[in-house]
């Protein structure tokens, strides 16, 4: 079970004045079970990119094999791709249309062509993963707070019980105990339905928090891919393209500076303080 | 002098079955009761429907109290003949930078504002200019709106508002949109007008690094003013803002946490400086020598 | 793609085209559709393509970017030249079981075909050339005599020039929403007509509910910047005749004269 993208390349309305090359000679493999963060300024190719992984664009150079099966192939059933790579778009409550809660997240199912049952079964239990009270289903989502439609929406890929799970940007707009809670509900997902899930964020507190892998994206290539404490180790790299590392990270590197010696591969609030308890015991030593 | 004076300001929302009967009265704003100064700059911290953005709406004469008064500079809000120069006095600046832009040229949206209140083509064109220097836009005016980044298109907006001369600006979540270059290039811009052009702002937000500069900072939650104070008096009460569903920047709860585990720090530490000052003097002091 | 529908944006440049005053351009378009159904014979198209492409190059709208507006429309276009094509009375040509086609047809089907694509591309390149702002503008000054009629020419000047600015945000929006029903495994490709119509409604719906909740916003955002009507509303950019415009008046007086005399030959 992995992603592998070979050479990938796209380039907007080529042969035009308007050309634009969007990604470039990105060679990544996705393997089965891992939680990544993307991150990258706008503009920077994420969001083409990761409309690469389920076949809604096409590239203009290289392949994209899913499981070992070139999804470029004419023979490839593209609509059951989309089907094992989930893809939740920027505001997905956005997309919402349905008279009834559940009904809406029966729309994936349905398009699959599963029994009645099937579509039931997958359409509750995925608003149960998602955290959706079950008095709720029956109530016309576009009477939910902001929250709660988001979360309806996520419901409404996670019915298609994808394989892989990518998320472009899922708490943008949430306030910060909206925010805690989505990610902590995917990383719930991630862990007990061991399927892969790709983080799209601008958020590097968030992304340290809770991803293993980070990839790094600027002018539409791959500019790191590596541990989030390896990444953020290049923080003055990441500043030269616009983006940074976690607070505590600079706080770390700023001790440092100031000759208090602790740990500096730091990305979280947790780690941040043991490093520094450790530190501090230290001294008064 | 105050720019704003609310008393008891309370906001029902009432809503009805098809048969026009009382379904349900929600309280958007309970008794808000708070003065601004002018020339300050104040945020309001608050979740997603704990009443702040209300609060704004209130203060543009778009909602009306319920019950309670709201003085805009000396202007009851409730008083018809007022409702003009309420609103060219206290200029708003939305969330979504794409539902706020009217025109397609900027600077033609930039002067928007001047050409509703009546003001003579030659002033308005200075005012177009002077505000789009003034958030650093000027360059762009000639270009359509929608090509800029979302940090561009606010700041455009804040433009928009400054040429109609405001003595106060309220932005509703006006970063909640946009990239962490677009949030930083805003609220530099908002901070620039306030220490410049001594505009009052007041900036609704619910990202905490935005607020830590402000003179003062106040939490809504269920429609109450539920703290209130400076920055550093705020986020001193890490436990207080996590139950109204805030957070504090990660420095910040990183001191808590070493404070909570026995070292010694002081309260309401906002930025990596303070920090690693704080950490410094700790080393040297109270006999923790290495 | 959805998004390369061009047609009603502003293309920025600098030119004598962009500079004239939006009244001049939208009664010289106006002229120009109505001389193109004056036209008898090939001459006068031939007449009326050059000129248009004369203007075309004046204007420094590239010429591809006009041409991408009409993609929007070759349905229609295909539509109209068949109608014509296939179902025009008069002298056969070539017949092949039902399908006849007549000398009639074969002109009918071509004059359209050129009509509607000069229309089109006039009409577009007076877009490209003006604002919304003006083009409003430009509108409500040539309406001002309906105000009398208590018409609210202003109100419906404004209206056009927002619904023109909110164009390509919705069709970006159009385009966000089809590929998010996608990846939940919606099929807009596949099946009979009823099918297809079906598969629209979670495109729609949430349009719907899109534009209105920006309508919303957008009339809030115009009330705080104290737009009330057109009463007591001054101009940024007032509207002046300068020697420019003039020339161009003499010189649509021309096209036109060119297009009568061109009915002679």
């Amino acid at each position: 079970m992995s992603i592998i993208l070979d050479k990938l390349n796209y380039v907007y309305s080529p042969g035009t004045a308007y050309e634009k090359q969007a990604l470039g000679d990105i060679d990544l493999v996705i393997g089965d079970g891992e939680f990544i963060g993307l991150i990258g300024h706008t503009g920077s190719g994420k969001s083409t990119l990761i409309q690469h992984l389920n076949g809604l664009v096409k590239a203009t150079g290289g392949g994209v094999y899913y499981n070992g099966a070139d999804i470029y192939d004419p023979d490839y059933n593209l609509k059951e791709l989309r089907t094992k790579v989930g893809l939740v778009f920027q505001y997905p409550e956005h997309q919402l249309f349905e008279t009834t809660v559940l009904r809406d997240v029966q729309f994936g199912p349905k398009n699959l062509g599963l029994t009645p049952l099937e579509i039931d079964l997958r359409a509750y239990e995925a608003l149960k993963q998602v955290g959706i009270p079950d008095e709720l289903i029956d109530a016309s989502p576009f009477e939910l707070s902001g929250g709660q439609k988001r979360r309806v929406a996520i419901a409404g890929v996670l019915a298609m019980k994808p394989e892989v799970l990518v998320l472009d940007e899922p708490t943008a707009g949430l306030d910060p105990k909206g925010r805690d809670e989505i990610l902590d509900q995917i990383e719930k997902i991630h862990d007990e339905q061991h399927i892969t899930v790709i983080l799209v964020s601008h958020s590097m507190e968030d992304v340290a928090k809770y991803v293993g892998r980070i990839i790094v994206m600027n002018h539409g290539r791959v500019a790191f891919d590596d541990t989030p404490e390896n990444v953020f180790a290049h923080y003055k790299e990441l500043e030269k393209i616009g983006l940074a590392a976690p607070q505590v990270t600079y706080a770390m590197h700023a001790l440092q500076e100031h000759g208090i010696s602790v740990r500096t591969d730091v990305t979280t609030v947790e780690e941040a303080k043991n490093a520094v308890l450790a530190a501090f015991r230290g001294w008064q030593r | 002098m105050s720019m704003l004076n609310s008393d008891n300001l309370t906001f029902e929302y009432i809503r009805r079955d098809e048969e026009g009967n009382v379904e349900s009265i929600t309280k958007a704003l309970d008794g808000v009761s708070l003065e601004i100064k002018k020339g300050d700059f104040v945020a309001i911290l608050g979740h997603n429907g704990s009443g702040k953005s209300t609060f704004a709406k209130h203060i543009n004469a778009i909602l009306m109290p319920t019950e309670g008064t709201l003085y805009v500079d000396g202007m009851d809000t409730r008083e018809e003949e007022h409702l003009w120069d309420i609103r060219q006095r206290a200029g708003m600046v939305f969330q979504n930078p794409d539902n706020q832009i009217i025109a397609t040229v900027v600077e033609e949206d930039v002067g928007f504002g001047p050409e509703n209140l009546g003001v003579p083509t030659e002033e308005i064109w200075k005012r177009v200019e002077e505000s789009l220097k003034a958030v650093g836009m000027y360059e762009y005016r000639t270009h359509s709106p929608n090509k800029l980044s979302g940090g561009q298109k606010q700041r455009v907006a804040i433009a928009g508002i400054m040429a109609m001369k405001p003595q106060c600006i309220v932005l509703d979540e006006p970063t909640a949109m946009l990239d962490p270059n677009g949030r930083r290039e805003v609220i530099r811009t908002v901070r620039e007008l306030n220490r410049r052009e001594k505009v009052t702002v007041l900036l609704i937000t619910h990202y905490m690094e935005e607020v830590i500069h402000a003179d003062k900072v106040i939490v809504m939650d269920d429609g109450k003013i539920v703290m209130q104070g400076t920055p550093r008096e705020i986020f001193s009460q890490v436990e207080k803002l996590k139950s109204y569903r805030m957070d504090v920047p990660q420095v910040t709860e990183l001191s808590y946490e070493l404070k909570r585990a026995g070292m010694p720090l002081p309260d309401g530490i906002l930025s990596v400086e303070e920090f690693v000052e704080a950490c410094g003097r700790l080393r040297q002091s109270g006999g923790f020598g290495e | 793609m959805i998004r390369d529908i061009t047609i009603g944006q502003y293309y920025p440049a600098d030119s004598l085209l962009h500079r004239l005053d939006p009244r001049v351009k939208i009664s010289g378009t106006l002229l120009y559709i109505i001389s193109l159904f004056l036209v008898k014979n090939l001459w006068g198209y031939l007449a009326a393509a050059l000129v248009l492409a004369a203007v075309i190059r004046i204007s420094k709208v590239p010429f591809g970017y006009i041409i991408k507006g009409l993609k929007a429309v070759i349905i229609l276009l295909l539509f109209t030249v068949c109608f014509n094509l296939f179902l025009t009375s008069g002298t056969p040509v070539f017949e092949w079981k039902f399908i006849r086609i007549t000398k009639e047809g074969l002109y009918l089907a071509f004059s359209m075909a050129v009509r509607l694509t000069l229309l089109i591309l006039g009409s577009s390149l007076m877009t490209f050339t003006t604002t919304p702002n003006e083009l409003t503008d430009g509108m409500e000054s040539l309406l001002s005599p309906l105000k009398k009629i208590h018409v609210p020419v202003h109100e419906v000047a404004m209206m056009m020039s927002i619904a023109l600015r909110f164009i390509p945000i919705l069709l970006e929006e159009t385009d966000k929403i089809m590929k998010a029903q996608q990846a939940r495994g919606a099929d807009f490709e596949t099946g009979g007509i009823i099918k297809r119509a079906k598969a629209m409604i979670p495109i729609l719906v949430p349009l719907f509910i899109s534009a209105f909740r920006r309508a919303g916003d957008l009339a809030m955002a115009m009330e705080a910047r104290c737009y009330h009507g057109g009463a007591g509303r001054t101009k940024m950019k007032p509207l002046h005749y300068h020697r420019r415009d003039g020339l161009a008046w003499v010189a649509m007086a021309a096209f036109v004269a060119l297009i009568i005399a061109s009915r002679k030959f």
